[in-house]
């Protein structure tokens, strides 16, 4: 058991370092690619609530298809074929070539999958807020952009927290699959330290426990979030 | 009557010329690039046919889905299996079990299935003596039969959630009414609670095993040909992009097929909720 | 719109992140596995070490280029060539016509042979395909080694894996009866604690068609410069002495 607690150690001998960087880079992975997410869902959302009835079915194509998807599969998909597609449309105008990073490929990916479902969540959440709040809002004189900041999105807000809150939990589960395009994130690392130690069960299980805490650290900051969005409504 | 009147003369016309909003413009554009997006990839198809290839891979391919889906339909129900008694023990008096209820449903809920399933087959596959002795090996040799226990175990805490979130959903004058009326607690449970509570459970169940089937792309990366097993496999001899498409089509068919028949199902099974009038 | 003015955002915003990439010749962006000792592999500093990577440096400052690693699965390493992101593989790659249908190759600059091993004491010593019927055999997904199972070994059950590590791994735990794989990468693992369970098996596994004429290095087909300027880098550092230093630090016998 020493012996493996020593193998957690900082440095040369150690891969508690290795393991540190993978979790950090786990973290800026996903708060990178929460907000890409958060905005296009919200796009989407507002597509699919459209009068235009092309705008609601471009919207609908597209979350059927990412919300359908294995996420490895969407992954491989954007990893690889994006840079074909943005090569192919670059090489148009001129000779160079265009490399789309590592990272950025797994957050438009993981942004995407996570733009489908939340687009489903604030979908629901517009949905919950009566029209008729909107109707008083403007006929007291609140101009447009006043009754969607003060009357829609404080609730909007506390409608759509909970389930944002599950989609941020699975977001930090997924950046796990971005192991399979050679992003250093912590399950890779973690592939590579056991590669070297040839101690799967330890080295997966720490893994597994610092997934853990992130959960649960985001489950106690969700909490926090949802009792502030809900202060108004106590009783 | 003459507010009808208007509406009746003012209808057709607001057809035949509908405005050009801006919401209009961008859905058409975005339409026309699914298009062109389709267009590419289906030269792309065209162009780099290979009979040989395809004769070679699809039907491997085909063969990798019903891998797939005996993976996640077995999963599934050995899962519902376990969710039952966990989903009691996750509320049972007994802190003890309360405790480690939790503490398995959090685990499987709050972990990475890749990192599960990594976890289990080569964990496995370094306590093998220990496995030998006890009669396991046998089971966790075999790299499908690694992918089934992480996916059994997953979904049963998956389901497990669900069931006692519905199940706690169930009003609590259902267990009072059911009381004074004299019935047993067992009774109440089978016959009046699990009723009710299924019909809240059924759209998050459903959503549970679409993304089980999803997620089961990662028994690929612990040596199991399950439909992404086999692409990738297609993929690493060829290097054609196509091979993807054709398990992108795959699974998506898979899913859309199962969230359709869902929803044709729930329909059935709330149809005494729904109001005639509307 | 949004949708579209998002999708250009994204695009622009990467561009302007990785910039132009191979606007001068001097730098070379080289791509390896990192898992497979002792051609590449990385130490617990999480820097990579190897042969390749010894090889790649020596051609590069032969080349008076400045060279970054990009350690990427061997499941993607010739996709991710293509998509761009590096110009060349540096990773033990073997010089087959079927991987030169997609890619260029330098000359060789080593040839090991390919071998089976299986659990001392297995009882195999026939590896005909008739005779290892029914038995399991394991290798590297994408290698050659994959692709020779797969046409020659039918009827026995082939299982692959991402990288060579777990490939050993199973068969060291007993869940596969065989691995094929290079025999010197079988000999530095049998070498070590979990590695001395195993022992070869048979003599050398040849096929040109298969195996093709050594590792060799990659690139896209259009960088023609690239490849002249390696070949004669790579023929430089072996008239010069620089391989055979590097050759005598790994292996004491010549694998060229």
């Amino acid at each position: 058991m020493e012996e493996l607690i020593g193998l957690l150690a900082w440095g040369k001998e150690g891969w508690g370092d290795e393991l540190a960087t993978g979790a950090w880079l786990t973290i800026r992975l996903a708060v990178a690619t929460l907000p890409f997410g958060l905005f296009l869902g919200f796009m989407l959302a507002l597509a699919r609530r459209s009068d235009e009835p092309e705008l609601v079915a471009a919207a609908n194509v597209f979350v059927t298809v990412f919300r359908g998807l294995p996420e490895l599969l969407t992954i491989l998909i954007i990893y690889i074929g994006l840079d074909l597609l943005i090569n192919e449309v670059v090489q148009l105008v001129s000779t160079e070539r265009w490399e789309l990073s590592k990272f950025v490929s797994g957050m438009v990916a993981l942004g995407i999958v996570n733009a489908s479902f939340s687009s489903e969540v604030i979908l629901g959440a517009l949905k919950a807020i009566p029209a008729g709040q909107v109707e008083a809002a403007r006929s007291m004189g609140m101009s447009r952009f006043y009754t969607w900041l003060f009357v829609v999105l404080p609730q909007l807000i506390r409608h759509a927290l909970p389930g944002l809150g599950n989609l941020w939990l699975l977001l930090l589960k997924e950046t796990a699959l971005i192991s399979v395009i050679a992003l250093d994130d912590l399950l890779r690392q973690t592939n590579i330290v056991v590669g070297a130690t040839k101690e799967p069960f330890f080295f997966y299980s720490i893994t597994c426990l610092i997934y853990l805490f992130f959960a649960l650290a985001s489950s106690v900051v969700l909490g926090g979030a949802e009792r502030w969005a809900n202060r108004g409504q106590e009783r | 009557m003459s507010t009808v009147d208007v509406a009746v003369v003012e209808k057709p016309k607001a057809e035949t010329s509908r405005a050009w909003t801006a919401g209009r413009v961008i859905g058409i554009c975005v339409l026309a690039l699914y298009v062109l997006i389709a267009y590419f990839l289906l030269r792309m198809i065209v162009v780099n046919y290979d009979p040989e290839f395809v004769g070679k891979y699809l039907p491997r391919m085909v063969g990798g889905l019903w891998i797939t889906v005996q993976l996640c339909t077995t999963a599934i129900i050995l899962g519902a299996l376990i969710a039952f008694p966990m989903s009691l023990a996750r509320t049972h008096h007994n802190p003890v079990i309360r405790g480690l209820s939790f503490g398995y449903v959090y685990f499987f809920r709050g972990t990475p299935l890749l990192a599960q399933a990594f976890l289990v087959y080569y964990g496995a596959g370094q306590f093998r003596p220990v496995l030998q002795d006890m009669g396991l090996w046998g089971f966790f040799r075999d790299a499908y039969n690694c992918a089934l226990f992480t996916f059994t175990l997953n979904t049963a805490a998956y389901q497990a959630e669900i069931l006692r979130g519905a199940i706690s959903n169930v009003h609590k004058g259902q267990w009072e009414g059911a009381h004074a009326l004299g019935l047993g607690k067992v009774v109440t449970y089978i016959k009046i609670i699990l009723p009710q509570a299924f019909i809240t459970a059924l759209r998050p169940f459903g959503n549970e095993i679409i993304f089980l089937i999803k997620g089961s792309a990662v028994a690929s990366i612990i040596t199991v040909f399950d439909l992404m097993g086999e692409t990738k496999l297609a993929y690493s001899r060829s290097y054609d992009f196509q091979v993807y498409l054709w398990a992108a089509i795959m699974y998506l068919a898979m899913v859309e097929a199962l969230r359709r028949c869902w929803d044709k199902l729930e329909a059935r099974l709330t149809r005494h909720l729904k109001r005639t009038e509307d | 719109m949004k949708l579209l003015k998002l999708f250009v955002a994204v695009v622009a915003a990467t561009v302007m992140l990785s910039g132009a990439a191979s606007a001068e010749m001097k730098k070379v962006r080289i791509g390896t596995e990192g898992a497979y000792p002792p051609f590449n592999s990385f130490d617990a500093d999480k820097n990579l070490i190897g042969f390749d990577v010894d090889i790649a440096k020596a051609i590069c400052e032969k080349m008076k280029a400045d060279c970054t690693f990009v350690a990427q699965d061997w499941d993607g390493i010739i996709p991710a060539l293509l998509a761009n992101k590096y110009d060349a593989i540096i990773a033990s790659m073997s010089i087959t016509a079927e991987r030169e249908k997609k890619v260029a190759f330098t000359n060789k600059y080593y040839n090991t042979p390919a071998r089976f091993v299986a659990q001392k004491g297995s009882g195999i010593t026939d590896i005909s395909p008739e005779s290892l019927k029914g038995k399991v055999v394991g290798a590297q997904s994408s290698t050659t080694h994959s692709s020779y199972l797969e046409d020659i070994y039918k009827g026995v059950e082939i299982k692959l894996y991402g990288t060579q590590d777990e490939a050993n791994l199973d068969l060291a735990s007993g869940r596969t009866d065989l691995v094929l794989a290079d025999s010197i990468v079988l000999l530095e693992w049998m070498k070590t604690k979990d590695g001395a369970c195993c022992e070869y098996v048979g003599k050398d596994v040849t096929s040109e068609k298969h195996f093709g004429k050594g590792a060799g290095i990659a690139m896209r087909k259009e960088d023609t410069e690239l490849k002249a300027a390696m070949n004669k880098a790579l023929a430089e550092i072996v008239a010069d002495g620089t391989y055979e230093k590097i050759n005598k630090k790994y292996f004491p016998f010549s694998i060229y």
